[in-house]
């Protein structure tokens, strides 16, 4: 996959970010250069602290940068408004979070519709919408529950249900299996790789977790602040 | 997003009890000694609101209207001088007791009616007809000089009792509002009235008086000032002297004004430490809201609509349970309890306060919230 033929949808350049003033000044992110393309999975990997969620967050444009430009399909994300940042990233991102981060009082369905809420889509349309991508997710069956009354992994599944109802173009995912079992986890990645295959989208997951590398295309390692290493991901029976 | 909001509100069902206790208790403490209070306003005006003329002419040091300074028995005749002035008639008010038959003295407000017109009289009678206080010896009671003085089987139309060693026959017995000092009210002609008190140069308590039809009130009251050299006042102005004699030489002002105040600060401190609260332990989900494209406005909204819904929740449920009390205790004007459309409408002003500064330290707070804090 390195030589893409497909466009970049982010393209970051020069990106630094440091948290704290003075002494306590922390440089996270040293002159990150990254492409993502369309239709690929990438990881980005690494040690804890080496800055592979502020790189992410950067990506989402939801942490200010120091230095450098961000440019997601087109957009000069990281010059954009805080207001315009957030309405593009409405239209053109969906997220997945470590923690689910689902609403507790909300029922599965409802969960998966608030993207689409935000997006000032009718609430009727926007259940309906939700339930088809449940049923797409394979929870056809959970629509009417509480968080609470589902398992870690159907929880992250609506999670990645409320991530996609919005057809977002670019889906940020944070540790996607790391409060998932084995075969969960597994799931959750296949699930997300199917997404990764699609030619028009993109998909970044940060994570640790060995077992699900084989899922990706490419392989970012970061390392105190610093790109150290990308790499293209050879699956068994495709190298 | 109102849809979640509310539901989110819902949801959390213990701190949203606990919110909508915490204003509810607010609202019905603040409405409740509100209404105690301004009822007993109204009883302090008693005596006037029963006798119900337009204008009042008094002794120009007067303070209120239970501190009677007599004036000379002319100044009838020269306030019907006073140009614009379509009737004035003379009242008397004075404090007198009176014996039962059975030997007990009660201290009642003896109040003298002109004869010919009656001016001042009570609009209800509940029993005999008012008319016949014009007969020898009849005297007209309130409903509650019944009351203290035994009750309707002691006293009643037909009983007969002593003022000053002198015959007084009750002929009816009226409707009246309670009085602040809760002295029983026994009505009589003036004429007869001044025969029943002590012998004084000047008898006059006030003289109750009109401005004719078309005329500009105040300036008949500033003519009757000019030209008598007496206090002239409207029955609302004179109420509100009296309010405020009260007020000024009671403590109730402050008693009242101390629970209020608590109940609106421990209305505020609730409101704002549970909604603060909920809002805190809400950031993730509000960060989650935020990455996901929800402008700062839109979880302003949230928050405010969340904040508004339960305060208005709590509005009606603490009016309604001080409305109960009201109604429970203060049947039949027993006790002082005057709850007006002013008092709620400021109730509420005071609640959506409570509300909207409870929502405005959660905006802050979500205003400065970074939606990275959903990657943490």
């Amino acid at each position: 996959m390195d030589d893409h033929t497909q466009p970049a949808a982010v393209r970051a350049r020069g990106i630094v970010k440091s948290f704290g003033t003075g002494d306590t000044q922390v440089t996270v992110l040293r002159g990150i250069d990254l492409d993502i393309y369309l239709g690929e999975m990438l990881l980005l990997v690494g040690e804890s602290g080496g800055g592979k969620t502020t790189l992410l967050s950067a990506i989402a444009g939801i942490l200010d940068i120091d230095a450098g430009d961000i440019d997601v399909l087109g957009v000069p994300l990281s010059r954009l408004p805080p207001g315009k940042r957030t309405v593009f990233r409405g239209q053109t991102m969906g997220f997945i979070y470590q923690q689910f981060n689902l609403l507790p009082a909300l029922t599965a369905a409802e969960n998966v519709a608030i993207p689409l809420l935000i997006q000032k889509i009718g609430r009727h349309e926007a259940i309906q919408r939700a339930r088809a991508m449940l049923d797409r997710v394979g929870l056809e069956d959970r629509t009417e529950f509480l968080p609470k009354n589902l398992s870690g992994g159907q929880q992250q599944r609506v999670a990645i249900a409320r991530a996609l109802v919005n057809e977002p173009r670019l889906l940020i995912c944070d540790e996607p299996t790391a409060a998932l079992d084995g075969p969960n986890g597994q799931k959750v990645m296949a699930l997300l790789r199917e997404v990764g295959r699609s030619p028009d989208r993109c998909v970044v997951v940060v994570t640790h977790d060995s077992r699900v590398f084989q899922y990706g295309d490419r392989m970012a390692r970061l390392t105190d602040g610093r790109i150290v290493g990308i790499e293209s991901i050879v699956r068994e029976g495709t190298a | 997003m109102n849809y979640v909001a509310l539901k989110m509100l819902f949801g959390d069902r213990a701190k949203y009890l606990m919110l909508l206790c915490g204003l509810t208790f607010s609202v019905m403490l603040i409405v409740q000694q509100g209404s105690i209070f301004w009822g007993l306003m109204m009883w302090s005006q008693a005596s006037i609101s029963n006798v119900n003329v337009p204008i009042w002419v008094t002794d120009p040091g007067i303070a209120q209207v239970d501190e009677v300074k007599p004036i000379a028995s002319t100044a009838v005749d020269r306030v019907r001088s006073v140009d614009g002035v379509e009737w004035a008639v003379p009242l008397y008010k004075g404090l007198l007791r009176a014996r039962l038959a059975s030997g007990d003295y009660h201290q009642i407000t003896l109040t003298g009616l002109e004869s010919s017109t009656l001016i001042g009289r009570p609009a209800e009678v509940l029993e005999g007809r008012f008319e016949d206080i014009l007969q020898p010896d009849a005297v007209v009671l309130d409903q509650w000089a019944v009351e203290r003085m035994g009750g309707p089987g002691i006293v009643t139309v037909g009983t007969i009792f002593e003022l000053n060693d002198k015959l007084a026959r009750v002929v009816a017995i009226a409707k009246t509002q309670k009085s602040f000092t809760n002295i029983p009210v026994v009505y009589t002609t003036y004429e007869r009235a001044l025969r029943y008190v002590p012998r004084e140069r000047r008898a006059l308590s006030y003289v109750l008086a009109k401005a004719k039809d078309g005329l500009v009130v105040d300036d008949v009251i500033q003519r009757i000032r000019e030209q008598t050299g007496l206090g002239a006042f409207t029955e609302e102005d004179f109420g509100v002297k009296t309010i405020m004699w009260v007020l000024k030489n009671t403590g109730i002002g402050i008693n009242f004004g101390t629970t209020i105040l608590l109940g609106f600060i421990v209305g505020m401190a609730i409101a704002g430490q549970t909604f603060y609260l909920f809002t805190v332990e809400n950031l993730r989900q509000f960060g989650a809201l935020k990455a996901m494209g929800a402008s700062g406005l839109t979880l302003a909204r949230m928050i405010l609509l969340q904040a508004f819904t339960v305060g208005l929740t709590g509005y009606g449920l603490g009016i309604g349970l001080a409305t109960v009390f009201g109604f429970l205790t203060a049947r039949g004007g027993s006790l002082p309890f005057v709850e007006t459309w002013q008092l709620l409408l400021l109730v509420l002003i005071a609640l959506l306060t409570i509300c909207a500064v409870s929502a405005l330290i959660s905006i802050v707070k979500l205003a400065r919230l970074e939606p990275a804090i959903v990657f943490r």
